[in-house]
C-alpha cells in the first residue's frame, strides 16, 4: 500500500473529509441566505421609495394638472443622484422626464418590474437595469418612476465572489487539516503497531508511549500498558507458584519418604507398621491439602474463577461461618463476639468468601491467645461502609509486627511463633487472593493489642433507601 | 450394591474396584467414556462413579447423554479439578455428587452409599418423621423427642440431626455434613464439625445408656442402634 493510499484509508482522513463536506454545505447555505436577504432588503427599500414619489407626484398632478407635474418632474430629474422619471401620453409619447429609450410596451405594465433603460443625458451608454413602476394618471397620462439597480447587481457580484473564495478557502484548509491530522494519528498508530509487534515477538517489557495528552489514543495506550502489566504480573505469579510448589512440596515429600523408609527399617510388629502407615496417610493428606490450597490461590490470582461468581448476601455467608466456628471457640474457652449487619449484597463466590472467613477465624483461634493469659476474645463484624463492606476479624493476641504484616500475606510464610502449631502458612494468602478476586482487599492492622484482619469487598448495589443512612463505622 | 467405576487410570480403577469389593459391594470397571456409557445404560447399577476426564467421551457428556436417555442412576463425579465452578458444572450436567481428587476412600464410600440409598427410597415417600430407636425427629413440626421427652435444638443442630437420621445406619463424613448442613464445600481443616456433633450428642445421648450418635474413626459419624463394630468412642 502506498503512503498516500494508506493516508486515504485512515479513519482520521475519512472523518475530516466528511466534516469538510458538511461545512462546505453549511457555508453554501449560509452565504446563499445572506445574499438573498440582502437583495430582498434593497428591493423593498427601492419599492417603498418609488411608491412614495409616485404618491407625491400624483398629488401634484391632481392639484395643479399636467403643467405642475411636468415642472416638478423636470426639477427632480435635474437633482443630483435623481431617481428615474418619465411622463408619457397613453400612446407612449414622451412628455417629460430623464428616461430616454425604453423597451416597447413597458408603460402599459402595472406594478413593479425590472426593465432596461437609457438616460436622456447619456445617449450612447449601454442600457442599465432599473426597478420601475408605472402609474396611470387621470386623463390617461402615464407616470413612470424608477430606481437604477446597478448597485444591487454589484452587490450580487460581490457576494458571488465571496462565495467562490470562501469555498476554495474551506476546501484547501480542510484538505490540509485532515492531511495533517491523519498523518499525526497514523504515525502514532504505526508506532503502537510496531511496539506491539515487538512485544508479541517476545520483548515483554516493552511498553507503548503515552504522550500525556489524555486523548483517546493515549487512553488506549495506557490501557494496553496496564494490560501488559497485568499479563506480566500473572506470568510472574505463575512462575512464582511453580517455584514455590517445587520448593515447598519437597519438604513434606521428603518427610513422607523418610517416614516410609523408617517404618520399613524399624517396624517390628504388625501394629507398629500399621501406626506408621497411618502416619504416612496423614502426611499425604496434608500434602494434598497444601496442593489444593496452592492450586486454588494460583487459580484465584489468575482470575479465571470469575465465571463462577454470582450475587449473594455476604452478611448471611459471614454469619454462617461465624456460627460454624462459634461452637469450636466456646469449646476452647474463647469468647466470640459477632456483630453482622443485615443485607450486604455482593457479587462473588459465597463458597470462597466462606473459605476465607474460615481461614481468618482459624488463625484467630490458633494464634489469638492473649500473651498475659487473660481470656481469649475474638470479634467478628461485617458492616456497610459506603459502597463497600468491611469484614473485621480481630483478636487480642500478640498481633503481628508492622514490618512483618505484608510478609505474612505471602505464600508459605509462617512466623517463628507459629512454627510449633499445625498449619501451612497459606490461610492468609488464600484470604488475600479471595479478596482480590472480589476486587476488594485484605489488610492487617494493629488491634492494640492483637491483630485485626480487615477484608473490604465492594457491595453489589446500594438500595436507594439505604444510601441516605449514615454508614456505620 | 452394584457400582460401576468409569475411570481411565488403571491403577486408580483397580484400587477402587478392590476397595469396593472388600467393603462388600459389586464393582465393575469401564476404561473409557464409550464403554462406560454402554455399560451404564445396559447394566442395572446402583451408583456410577465417573471420572471427569475420560478418553473417547468425557465424563460430563457421558452423564448428559445418560440423563437424556432417562437413565437416572445416581452419579458421583470424580475430578482432579476441585474448584468451585467445576463442581457447579458437574452437578448441572446431571451429576448427583462431586468429589475432588485426591480423596480418601472412606469419603468416597460414604458418599456412594448415601447415593445408593437415596435411589432405593424415592424422594416422594421420604418419611416426615425419622425414627431411630426411641429418638424421633418430626421434619414438619421441627420437634425432636427421645423416649417421649422433648429435646430443644438450635436450628442448625436440628439440621445436623436431620441429616444424620436421614442417613441412619450409614457413615456420614465431616465434609458431607459441612456440605449439607452449612452448604459449604471446603475442607474443614480444624475440628469444627466435631464440636457441633459433640454438642448435639450431649443433647441427644446424655442420660441415656444406649448412645445413638457414633463416631466412625477415620471416616465420620453414624446414627444407629447399638454399637458400631470398629473404633467406637
Amino acid at each position: 500500500m502506498t503512503a498516500l493510499g494508506k493516508l486515504f484509508r485512515t479513519t482520521a482522513f475519512k472523518l475530516s473529509f466528511a466534516y469538510l463536506l458538511v461545512f462546505t454545505l453549511f457555508a453554501f447555505v449560509t452565504l446563499g441566505y445572506v445574499a438573498w436577504s440582502a437583495q430582498k432588503l434593497l428591493t423593498d427599500q427601492f419599492v417603498s421609495a418609488i411608491d412614495t414619489e409616485i404618491n407625491s407626484l400624483a398629488g401634484i398632478y391632481r392639484g395643479g394638472g399636467l403643467r405642475r407635474l411636468v415642472g416638478s418632474v423636470e426639477r427632480r430629474s435635474r437633482a443630483p443622484g435623481a431617481s428615474l422619471y418619465l411622463v408619457t401620453t397613453s400612446l407612449g409619447e414622451r412628455v417629460a422626464g430623464n428616461v430616454g429609450a425604453l423597451p416597447p410596451g413597458v408603460i402599459d405594465r402595472v406594478g413593479e418590474f425590472e426593465t432596461l433603460y437609457n438616460r436622456t443625458d447619456e445617449t450612447d451608454a449601454k442600457p442599465n437595469v432599473a426597478l420601475v413602476r408605472v402609474y396611470v394618471l387621470p386623463g390617461d397620462f402615464r407616470l413612470l418612476v424608477g430606481r437604477d439597480i446597478e448597485e444591487r447587481v454589484r452587490l450580487r457580484d460581490v457576494i458571488h465572489r465571496a462565495f467562490g473564495y470562501s469555498l476554495l478557502f474551506i476546501g484547501v484548509l480542510g484538505c490540509l487539516g485532515s492531511w495533517f491530522i491523519a498523518r499525526r494519528v497514523l504515525k502514532r498508530v504505526d508506532d503502537m503497531t510496531d511496539i506491539t509487534r515487538d512485544i508479541m515477538a517476545g520483548d515483554l517489557d516493552g511498553r507503548l508511549k503515552v504522550a500525556g495528552t489524555g486523548d483517546e489514543l493515549d487512553r488506549l495506550a495506557q490501557n494496553l500498558n496496564d494490560m501488559l502489566d497485568r499479563i506480566g504480573e500473572l506470568m510472574r505469579g505463575m512462575r512464582e507458584v511453580s517455584d514455590n510448589i517445587a520448593h515447598d512440596l519437597k519438604t513434606p515429600l521428603t518427610r513422607l519418604r523418610n517416614k516410609a523408609d523408617e517404618a520399613l527399617r524399624t517396624a517390628k510388629t504388625q501394629d507398629e507398621l500399621k501406626g506408621s502407615l497411618e502416619a504416612i496417610i496423614e502426611e499425604s493428606d496434608n500434602l494434598i491439602r497444601i496442593f489444593n490450597a496452592l492450586l486454588m490461590i494460583a487459580r484465584l490470582e489468575a482470575g479465571n474463577a470469575r465465571e463462577a461468581l454470582a450475587d449473594f448476601d455476604a452478611a448471611e455467608a459471614v454469619r454462617d461461618v461465624a456460627e460454624l466456628y462459634e461452637a469450636l471457640a466456646e469449646e476452647a474457652g474463647v469468647s466470640l463476639d459477632v456483630s453482622i449487619e443485615n443485607d450486604l449484597p455482593i457479587h462473588g463466590s459465597r463458597e470462597l468468601l466462606g473459605q476465607a472467613m474460615a481461614n481468618l477465624l482459624d488463625n484467630a483461634l490458633k494464634y489469638g491467645a492473649a500473651p498475659d493469659g487473660s481470656p481469649q476474645t475474638i470479634s467478628v463484624s461485617a458492616q456497610r461502609a459506603g459502597s463497600e463492606m468491611r469484614i473485621v476479624v480481630a483478636d487480642r493476641g500478640p498481633g503481628i509486627l508492622e514490618a512483618e504484616r505484608s510478609h505474612v500475606l505471602e505464600r508459605f510464610v509462617r512466623l517463628e511463633t507459629a512454627r510449633s502449631r499445625p498449619g501451612f502458612g497459606l490461610g492468609l494468602s488464600l484470604a488475600a487472593a479471595v479478596a482480590r478476586l472480589h476486587e476488594g482487599r485484605l489488610m492487617l492492622e494493629d488491634n492494640a493489642p492483637g491483630l485485626r484482619v480487615v477484608l473490604i469487598l465492594p457491595l453489589k448495589d446500594i438500595p436507594v433507601t439505604q444510601t441516605a443512612l449514615p454508614s456505620a463505622a | 450394591m452394584r457400582i460401576l467405576i468409569i475411570e481411565d487410570d488403571k491403577e486408580a480403577a483397580s484400587y477402587l474396584v478392590k476397595a469396593f469389593r472388600e467393603t462388600g459391594h459389586v464393582a465393575d470397571h469401564a476404561a473409557d467414556g464409550l464403554d462406560g456409557y454402554a455399560m451404564a445404560e445396559a447394566g442395572d447399577y446402583d451408583v456410577l462413579v465417573v471420572d471427569r476426564m475420560l478418553p473417547k467421551l468425557d465424563g460430563l457428556s457421558l452423564i448428559r447423554s445418560l440423563r437424556e436417555q432417562k437413565v437416572e442412576t445416581p452419579v458421583l463425579i470424580l475430578s482432579a479439578l476441585g474448584q468451585v465452578d467445576d463442581r457447579v458444572k458437574g452437578l448441572r450436567a446431571g451429576g448427583d455428587d462431586y468429589l475432588p481428587k485426591p480423596y480418601a476412600f472412606s469419603e468416597l464410600l460414604a458418599r456412594v452409599e448415601v447415593l445408593a440409598r437415596r435411589r432405593a427410597s424415592a424422594p416422594s415417600n421420604e418419611p416426615t418423621v425419622y425414627r431411630v430407636a426411641d429418638l424421633e425427629l418430626d421434619r414438619l413440626s421441627h420437634r425432636v423427642t427421645r423416649s417421649g421427652h422433648e429435646i430443644v435444638l438450635q436450628p442448625r443442630e436440628f439440621r445436623l440431626l436431620e441429616y444424620l437420621m436421614k442417613n441412619a445406619n450409614q457413615v456420614v463424613t465431616r465434609t458431607m455434613l459441612l456440605e449439607h448442613v452449612w452448604d459449604y464445600h471446603f475442607d474443614p481443616q480444624t475440628n469444627v464439625i466435631d464440636v457441633h456433633v459433640s454438642r448435639l450428642r450431649s443433647k441427644i445421648d446424655k442420660g441415656f445408656d444406649k448412645p445413638l450418635i457414633h463416631t466412625i474413626r477415620g471416616a465420620g459419624y453414624m446414627v444407629r442402634v447399638g454399637s458400631v463394630e470398629e473404633g467406637e468412642e
